[in-house]
């Protein structure tokens, strides 16, 4: 097996450099990459795009990025619980395209796997559509969208092994899958590396083939935005 | 008029048997709570979850299994886990049955705005935009009018739109109300007490009365 492991997460990023097309894994904060996060942070970068379906809070997650303004432009659907951000955005200082959350999977999913563009129907009408082809399909419009394809795309998993196949937990899956395919350099992080042949092939989400990089995390806070509970 | 909870509780009567749902966040959510147990259907959560269960104990709870709200909840027995690409080709590809989710406005061709005022409040769409373009049955759940008096329900949206003709039926605090083919309001039922003159009157859009108009029933 080809091994894909590094040391850590700051060996990991070494040569993400500004300027950079970044994905991010994670819907909320559940299942982001908080070891390549704190990584980042620390190198300084800046005029990072970055491909992530939120930014995080103020406080945690991309929220830091923004904090010390090292993102110039964000690609998300939905951008609530971030003061900061929303500030930034009102005052033309941070560059934000808002996509269809399905529309932002596909166009992922479909960068990873070879498809340049794709048509949906999500967003026909508004403003999402403007300056985009809209054509018809059995009396149905749909959009065109274009793929994605990143610089880096930094994922987080539950289980590792050296070779780089992943297993996800729970709805921790969410981005992390596709943004590993459509990485032209993935990095993973996991809770757990273990060796090859320790994981079962039937169980694998994300095939080794996608990711170049892995690592275990140091630690993982794993913060709860809407902690939620029955009585 | 009704309360949010009461809204719900409306709605959850027009949940059938075997239906695949998706609930938006607010009162969609606790919509939840009044399907009856004899019913047996499957909650969708489109960051990747099949099967939603109620929200956690104490002991219970997992930062990694959330709903798209990013509430802790549980899984059920039978549950399901995917990725994004896939709750959204579930959903695009019109396996989810119903969506019901909330709304600022709701023109009386049935499109919709609940994402955006310009200037002010840019949360982003989310999964609103997939979610209405696909669902074969859309239920809104909203205030009739804002809190300040604004219409709400209107014969064409003033807020950047969502979706195009997807919305079939609204419930609102005063009534529950079908979009016509050919547009307009049709005025199902009326929340108890209030009377069709004061919907018409909250209503900017054009309400058409088809036939007697009951009060809504609640068990």
């Amino acid at each position: 097996m080809i091994q894909k492991t590094v040391k850590d997460a700051k060996e990991a990023v070494a040569d993400i450099a500004s300027g950079a097309f970044l994905m991010m894994g994670g819907f909320g904060l559940c299942g982001i990459p908080e070891n390549c996060i704190e990584a980042l942070l620390e190198k300084g970068i800046s005029d990072l795009t970055i491909v992530s379906n939120n930014a995080g809070v103020d406080d945690f997650g991309i929220g830091l990025f923004l904090k010390k303004r090292m993102v110039k432009k964000m690609i998300s659907s939905y951008v609530g619980e971030n003061e900061e951000f929303e500030r930034q955005m009102l005052s033309g200082e941070l560059e934000v395209e808002l996509l269809p959350q399905g529309t932002l999977a596909e166009k992922i999913r479909a960068g990873g796997a070879g498809i340049p563009a794709f048509f949906t129907p999500a967003g026909v009408g508004t403003e999402v559509a403007q300056g985009k082809e809209t054509r018809e399909f059995d009396g149905k419009p749909y959009l065109m969208e274009r793929s994605f394809i990143s610089d880096f795309s930094l994922v987080k998993a539950w289980k590792g092994d050296t070779a780089g196949n992943l297993i996800y937990k729970g709805t921790a899956r969410n981005f992390n899958p596709m943004m590993a395919a459509a990485g032209r350099i993935t990095i993973a992080e996991v809770e757990e590396l273990v060796p090859v042949g320790t994981l079962d092939p039937n169980q694998i989400h994300t095939p080794g083939i996608y990711v170049q990089r892995i690592f275990q995390g140091n630690k993982y806070e794993k913060r709860i935005e809407q902690r939620t509970l029955s009585v | 008029m009704l309360t949010k909870e009461q809204i719900a509780q409306r709605i959850a009567q027009e949940v059938k048997h075997g239906q695949y749902i998706n609930l938006g966040i607010g009162i969609p959510t606790l919509v939840a709570n009044y399907i009856p147990r004899e019913l047996d259907v499957v909650l969708q959560s489109e960051n990747g979850l099949l099967g939603i269960g109620p929200f956690p104990y104490e002991s219970e709870v997992d930062a990694d299994v959330i709903n798209a709200g990013k509430q802790t909840i549980t899984m059920l027995p039978g549950s399901a886990i995917f990725d994004s690409a896939e709750s959204f080709a579930m959903i695009r590809g019109g396996h989810v049955h119903l969506t019901i989710l909330g709304a600022m406005e709701v023109s009386e061709h049935g499109d919709i705005a609940n994402w955006k005022v310009p200037g002010k409040m840019v949360k982003g769409m989310g999964g609103a935009m997939d979610l209405v373009a696909s669902a074969k049955m859309i239920i809104v759940a909203m205030q009739h009018c804002s809190k300040d008096g604004h219409f709400k329900l209107l014969p064409s949206c003033t807020l950047p739109i969502t979706g195009v003709r997807c919305v079939k039926k609204i419930v609102s605090d005063l009534a529950v109300i079908e979009i016509a083919p050919e547009g307009g309001f049709i005025l199902k039922e009326r929340a108890p007490g209030v009377s069709v003159e004061e919907i018409k009157s909250k209503t900017a859009g054009k309400l058409l009365i088809l036939d007697k108009v009951p009060e809504m029933q609640f068990n």
